[in-house]
């Protein structure tokens, strides 16, 4: 059973079809990879998935339960989360603060306990801070734990993103670009990190990306998109060589 | 248990301080120095709303107003009642007890205040809410001018004294200890994400409106807890102390001392209420020179006094008591 299945969405801007009849149907577990050219609705899908945007038509459903039309908070707590395109960390929080702003949905603690600072509280701000350390760890930005988040560099910020998102424990995980601005040797890193949240936190991923090598090292199922609409679809080998897929990107003859 | 023996030894000494601060600084000073510490409730909780939520409210002066006048009505209005109940005890405990109740019914009047404007409001951002907030607080002052039974236009007269030096200095230390466990708390995150970045902060699952709303609806209850020990400290009214210029005055304290941090709050109030006093011989000129305090600031220290720099920071020294 596929755990993300967006079935027939369409949203249109004013006159501007962004996505049209768009179809997504990602199984648990699955490395799955959006790419088309710029322009091609990518953004839009994400926004839609994450509940930013309703489809105006289409369903999307999350492990049996639609999701259009929800707040993007609920989403986010029922499983889904992202990260962004252009970078949108908490910056003026740490690095370790700003995982912990996930792990605030899981919390047991009530504004009672926050103000009166009760041991349960404590024992729980404890355990958050243990939980966000240990995925600093894994994502090596332990040793900057208490900086600023702004004062990071351009990579650590986007790997900060991913582990920032993971700390909501999703059941799927949206990477926008998260290879923008990475030089090869980064990339090479973050193709690592993808591979290691499926392997080792179970999550499902669907990726935008730009970045060739690191969508075909990563995703085991690729769909192309252009003007909103699907072109190709299936393992990274086949997408390489199929013609439309030549001709969106290209051009044609 | 340190918990307990830290509110002993608050307890201890203010109580203290009040049987000879008086003595000691004067009753002009002595008005002053309980004038900053009601100024620093106020600071405090508005720093709650525009410097770690990041909302720009201009409307705290009506919730200080809704906090004095619900404070001040309670009391002249129950006191036979209260005092009738509370006949076994002496004076000082009628007092109390008084007092007591009308601080409860200010914070609770103001809280749903707070929530009222905040529901509607808090869907709409930057100069829209400064603009709604702005607009309450105008509302507030102007029902009160046409309410009879608290003096309408002549002003609230005939007020029990019964906040002092201690009682003000104790809502401070409240104040100020709450404030801060909450955003020490996942609470105090959720706010601050929304501040930097609201979009990002619904993506990680924090319901930004609900949060709003909280940040708003708490700092309006200690508004009114403020309004409340003024009314019974000056034990006279009137719908001009709230003005929107009072509303301005707070906005400049949380600026002037660093938006987002307590200290800094705590610090903008001492500064701006005393420096009020000093600029009184100036006359209508006293905005002028505040003004000129500000574009110093912004160009010098562009945020604020003390910045976002902080005691004691979220996350360093995890299991901390209060």
């Amino acid at each position: 059973m596929a755990i993300l299945d967006v079935k027939g969405c369409t949203k249109t801007f004013g006159g501007l079809v962004a996505v049209k009849d768009l179809n997504i149907s990602l199984r648990q577990g699955a490395l799955y990879g959006l790419i088309g050219p710029n322009g091609a609705g990518k953004t839009t899908i994400f926004n839609l998935i994450t509940g930013v945007y309703t489809p105006d038509e289409g369903t999307i459903t999350l492990a049996g339960h639609e999701i259009q039309g929800r707040k993007a908070s609920a989403i986010a707590r029922l499983g889904i989360s992202r990260t962004f395109q252009n970078i949108r960390l908490f910056g003026s929080m740490t690095v370790l603060e700003n995982v912990k702003v996930s792990q605030h949905m899981r919390k047991s603690q009530g504004l009672m306990d926050a103000i009166l600072r009760t041991s349960r509280l404590r024992e729980e701000e404890e355990r958050i801070e243990r939980d966000a350390m240990e995925l600093l760890k894994i994502f090596h930005l332990d040793e900057r734990a208490h900086d600023q988040a702004r004062t990071l560099p351009y990579g650590s910020q986007r790997r900060l993103e991913i582990a920032r998102a993971l700390a909501t424990e999703p059941k799927v995980l949206l990477l926008d670009e998260p290879a923008a601005g990475m030089n090869p040797q980064e990339a090479v890193e973050l193709m690592h990190l993808i591979k290691r949240s499926r392997d080792d936190f179970g999550v499902t991923v669907l990726l935008v990306e730009h970045n060739m090598k690191v969508v075909m090292g990563v995703c085991e199922t690729i769909q192309v998109v252009d003007y909103g609409e699907t072109i190709a679809l299936g393992a990274p080998r086949e997408i390489q060589e199929d013609p439309r897929v030549i001709e969106a990107y290209l051009g044609g003859a | 248990m340190k918990k307990a023996a830290f509110w002993i030894a608050a307890l201890a000494v203010l109580g203290g301080l009040q049987l000879f601060v008086r003595d000691i600084v004067g009753a002009y000073n002595y008005q002053i120095l309980v004038l900053v510490g009601i100024n620093i409730i106020l600071a405090v909780s508005l720093n709650l709303i525009n410097g770690y939520t990041g909302q720009f409210s201009i409307g705290h002066a009506g919730f200080y107003a809704v906090g004095a006048y619900t404070c001040a009505g309670v009391v002249v209005y129950g006191q036979e009642a209260i005092r009738g109940a509370t006949g076994f005890l002496p004076e000082l405990g009628q007092n109390t007890v008084l007092l007591l109740v009308g601080l409860l019914c200010a914070a609770i009047a103001a809280g749903l205040a707070g929530l009222a404007v905040g529901i509607p409001s808090l869907r709409l951002r930057g100069d829209y809410l400064a603009i709604v907030t702005l607009g309450f607080g105008e509302i507030i002052r102007v029902l009160i001018l046409n309410v009879e039974a608290v003096g309408g236009a002549r002003g609230f007269s005939g007020i029990p004294q019964l906040s002092n030096f201690f009682w003000v200095y104790l809502g401070v230390v409240v104040t100020v200890v709450t404030v801060h466990n909450l955003v020490q708390s996942s609470y105090g995150r959720a706010f601050i994400s929304i501040r930097d970045d609201e979009i990002a902060a619904e993506a990680m699952g924090v319901d930004t409106t609900r949060f709003k709303v909280l940040s708003f609806v708490v700092s309006s209850i200690f508004a009114g807890i403020a309004g409340g020990l003024f009314a019974h400290f000056t034990m006279y009214l009137h719908p001009n102390t709230f003005l929107f210029t009072t509303s301005f005055y707070l906005i400049i304290m949380i600026v002037v001392g660093g938006l987002g941090s307590i200290e800094g709050a705590i610090t903008g109030a001492i500064l701006v209420t005393v420096l009020l006093e000093v600029f009184r011989e100036f006359g209508a000129f006293r905005l002028v020179n505040f003004a000129i305090l500000l574009v110093l600031i912004m160009i010098y220290r562009p945020t604020g006094l003390l910045g976002s720099w902080t005691l004691v920071r979220a996350g360093r020294r995890p299991g901390r008591a209060a």
